[in-house]
């Protein structure tokens, strides 16, 4: 078995120093003048010494340099080097030593940093190879991190062991750091990683355990399919549960983009406002979203396409929202979020929201204010 | 002459561990438990060919295949299993919340086992059984007396078959007055038992469940935006799973009544609210109890349980049927109730475990009964301020508030700082000879841990299960190890539980077993 290791040693440096990230060079050289430690090589290392008790049970592939090798050399290891990043190492040098990780193939690939990483990591391999983050970054919008770095590492550890391990798509969402500077939250949906998860199941057999994942999106998609009517336009926004929806269907779905269907066929791939607000003259619409990544955000992140005039034309009645259950759990009670940009409709969509999580299941859950 | 040394704290308790094949490996070929003497020739000449009656559909082609083994290896081997288990006669049982592990006196044990009660048979004639059939009729008087309902049946066979014969009952009353298609929807909470959620769907119905406001109780503005039209019912726990209790419980019956809906207590466990508050008193229209909980018969890993359910007068109709009346003068089975939605179990219910359960009631009285309850919530209380003195340990949601009769704790912190997951916390205390559970599925309270110690256990018993929590707590934070590799000193081995949800691993026969392995 290999395991990769990525590390983007300038990740996160920014944050402590009050910088919100640490994407551009100017803003790195600002940090470190700043005092900013560089703290990813001492995560990554972090998550490997989970993984000492097992060395020897597998070869450690890692990026040369700042870039892997040190980390991998401070838990006790001595990896294969893959790849020989520029001095300093940049965004181009997390792509190809991604690549080259794809090229082996490793079978689970640890990469140390935030969103931007991710994002990096996304471009060069996209759902081909497992892969896993070690939260280093300052920004940490996507779901393809592990809790801490342990976790990280215990999911490693599980795969030597043998359990079987599953994978599901999940987000890489960034946003501009330029505007997030400025004080605006603009974030973009780049993509799907292959992120395994360890479900933690309870010991009681009282309890049985739940389905799997695309069980339970296919159940969900089921209980949509059956109360579509004719002569209605379904606006699918972005992402795997409402992919599951497209699939039952039997239709293509792009999973970044908001897609138009009728019952009988596709209407649009990835259409854009004024395409939505166009289809939406001759026809009435129905919204299907699911909240994106650990925010809960329902609307203005990653799904900005269908905005304010889109929700106001199709009506709050006709907004369905598909999640799995554990995506609501995973916001510890906290409210959906909404951020169309238009305040009246923000407050349109407050209150509470019928949520799909399976067949004849659903859940009633707020939007914050 | 030196004393005995004391006995440390916690204990150095060490289970057997027989690595006891299946029963199926220990078979021999031609072992037998008992040899039939063969049939003298005279009575065979009489008999003749006592099988030839048989139908050849009816005859097995080749014998089955039964493991072969003589008594004392049958025995040993049971005695054995039964060494490598634990149960609420050999350990602190308050690990089990929501299930109320309570000590269930071996005198109603002997009572069940009594010939005058094991050789009745269901098809005697109703003059031969007047003795169960007046338990039968008595228990019910006090179940109406406990929860002020105005009729019970005893038939279902276990706390979720009462609860289905409940959801049977919504719909055969919305069905009665034309309403039964357009009210389609059910709701409850998510800290509810989960069998409510389950058996109304097995029933058809849509389910809406309501999560808790940001105190930690049902939300009530979530329960307003879910009632319509559409409402069949509100099945509901209260106290939650959570050990909180919903103060706004009648406003939750108002609104569900408001929309036409019915209101049906989940009181499986009402343990700590006997004599203290009554399900009919608080608006609602059906409720249940699980006997093997509150009411002390044992719970029989898997049965036979008794579920009751209770009904308001407006419901009674619907009641399965045959119920047991009394005329004054004789108890018997009414059969005749047109509107009944008929049997939900054979025969007339787990009549040794009604027989319990009277006898439970009959020993404590009314006074008694309010004293149980009063006295597991005391304990339950009690063992929260020891738990919650340990470190890495929470109780989520309704801070500085009191719990009910369990608390639903939360490692969070533990896990965070150490690594340590609650379930690893369970396989360690396996080996201070205790039970532990999570909680039921979602873990919508991170790394969960349910605790219910009842009326049953004494103080040094709370303290004891209290030291061996913050012993495994300290050991998380010095020796995590020692935990993630536990227990040691169990019979067991962790269970991989993939083999759970993989319908081409599981197997629950020997034969599945074999097929499913020789690939």
């Amino acid at each position: 078995m290999i395991f990769g290791l990525i590390v983007n040693p300038i990740a996160g440096i920014g944050g402590r120093v009050g910088l919100k990230g640490s994407d551009g060079l100017e803003t790195q050289h600002k940090a470190l003048a700043l005092g900013a430690q560089p703290q990813a090589n001492l995560r990554a290392a972090k998550a490997l010494e989970a993984l000492l008790p097992l060395k020897g049970q597998f070869d450690l592939a890692a990026a040369a340099g700042e870039m892997g090798e040190t980390a991998a050399r401070q838990a006790g290891f001595t990896p294969r080097i893959v790849s020989r990043p520029a001095q300093p190492s940049s965004a181009e040098d997390t792509r190809r030593a991604a690549l080259e990780m794809l090229n082996l193939p490793v079978d689970l690939l640890l990469f140390a940093g935030g969103d931007g990483t991710a994002r990096d990591i996304c471009a060069a391999v996209g759902t081909n190879i497992p892969c896993l983050g070690i939260p280093a970054g300052v920004k940490i919008y996507s779901a393809v991190f592990a809790t801490h770095p342990q976790a990280a590492g215990e999911i490693a550890a599980s795969y030597l062991r043998g359990e079987r391990i599953r994978t599901h798509e999940a987000e890489v969402i960034d946003l501009d750091e330029e505007t997030y500077r400025a004080g605006t939250v603009v974030t973009r949906l780049y993509g799907f990683l292959q992120v395994p998860y360890i479900a933690r199941w309870m010991q009681n057999k009282k309890a049985p355990s739940p389905p799997s994942e695309p069980v339970r999106m296919e159940a969900i998609a089921a209980e949509i399919v059956e109360s579509m009517k004719p002569g209605r336009l379904y606006i699918l926004g972005p992402g795997t549960t409402t992919r599951a929806i497209a699939s039952r269907l039997g239709f293509p779905k792009t999973l970044v983009g908001v897609d138009v269907y009728r019952q009988d066929g596709v209407a649009a791939l990835d259409a854009n406002e004024d395409q939505l607000l166009a289809l939406l003259q001759d026809q009435p619409g129905e919204i299907i979203v699911t909240p994106i990544g650990g925010q809960g955000f329902l609307f203005g992140r990653g799904n900005q396409q269908i905005g304010p005039r889109v929700i106001q034309r199709v009506g709050r009645g006709n907004i369905t929202v598909v999640s799995l259950a554990e995506k609501l759990h995973a916001l510890k009670g906290e409210p959906f979020l909404v951020d169309t940009g238009d305040p009246a409709v923000d407050a349109l969509l407050a209150g509470y929201l019928p949520v799909i999580v399976g067949y004849r299941e659903r859940v009633m859950y707020r939007v914050a204010v | 002459m030196k004393p005995v040394a004391p006995k440390p704290m916690p204990r150095r308790f060490h289970q057997a561990r027989w690595d006891e094949p299946i029963i199926f490996e220990l078979s021999q070929p031609g072992a037998r438990g008992v040899l039939v003497p063969e049939v003298e020739a005279g009575i065979k000449e009489e008999a003749g060919d006592v099988a030839a009656k048989l139908p050849d559909a009816l005859r097995r082609k080749t014998p089955p295949a039964l493991p072969e083994l003589a008594q004392i290896h049958v025995l040993r081997h049971y005695a054995r299993l039964s060494q490598e288990n634990l149960g609420v006669d050999l350990n602190i049982d308050v690990g089990q919340g929501t299930c109320t592990m309570k000590y269930s006196p071996k005198v109603n044990d002997q009572l069940a086992r009594s010939p005058k009660m094991a050789d009745l048979h269901p098809l005697q004639d109703e003059t031969t059984v007047q003795g169960i059939l007046e338990i039968m009729w008595r228990l019910e008087q006090f179940l109406k007396e406990i929860s002020g309902m105005d009729r019970f049946s005893l038939q279902p066979g276990a706390g979720s078959a009462a609860i289905y014969a409940n959801v049977a009952m919504v719909r055969a009353y919305h069905e009665s007055r034309g309403e039964g298609r357009q009210r389609d929807e059910v709701i409850t909470t998510i800290f509810s038992h989960p069998s409510n959620a389950a058996c109304a769907k097995v029933a058809g119905y849509k389910i809406i469940t309501i999560y808790p406001d940001a105190d930690g109780y049902p939300d009530l503005a979530a329960l307003k935006a879910a009632v319509s039209e559409r409402t069949a019912a509100l099945f509901i726990t209260n106290p939650e799973d959570t050990g909180i209790f919903n103060p706004h419980i009648q406003e939750f019956v108002q609104a569900v009544h408001e929309a036409g809906g019915l209101c049906v207590y989940d009181q499986a466990n009402a343990n700590g609210i006997l004599g203290i508050t009554r399900a009919r008193d608080a608006g609602f229209d059906l409720c249940h109890f699980n006997l093997h909980k509150t009411f002390s018969t044992p719970h029989g890993c898997g049965g036979p349980g008794a579920g009751a359910s209770g009904v308001s007068a407006e419901i009674a109709p619907f009641l399965p049927k045959p119920t047991v009346e009394f005329d004054g003068t004789r108890y018997f089975l009414d059969f005749d109730r047109p509107q009944s939605v008929g049997k939900i179990r054979p025969w007339y219910g787990a009549a040794q475990n009604i027989l319990k359960a009277y006898a439970w009631i009959m020993a404590l009285g009314a006074d008694g009964l309010r004293e149980a309850a009063e006295i597991a919530v005391l304990n339950n209380n009690y063992l929260m301020k020891k738990v919650l003195e340990i470190r890495g340990v929470s109780a989520p949601y309704a801070a500085g508030k009191r719990r009910i009769e369990q608390v639903r704790y939360s490692w969070e912190k533990l896990f965070a700082e150490t690594g340590v997951h609650s379930e690893e916390i369970g396989y360690r205390a396996a080996d201070f000879g205790t039970h532990y559970w999570t909680s039921h599925h979602p873990y919508i309270v991170p790394e969960p841990m349910t605790l219910e110690p009842t009326e049953s256990y004494s103080q040094a018993d709370l303290d004891e299960y209290a030291a061996i929590l913050k012993r495994i707590a300290e050991e998380a934070y010095t020796d995590p190890e020692i935990i993630q590799t536990a227990p040691h000193n169990s019979t067991g081995h962790k269970i991989n539980h993939e083999a759970f949800d993989d319908p081409a691993a599981w197997a629950v026969t020997w034969r599945a077993y074999k097929r499913k392995t020789a690939k």
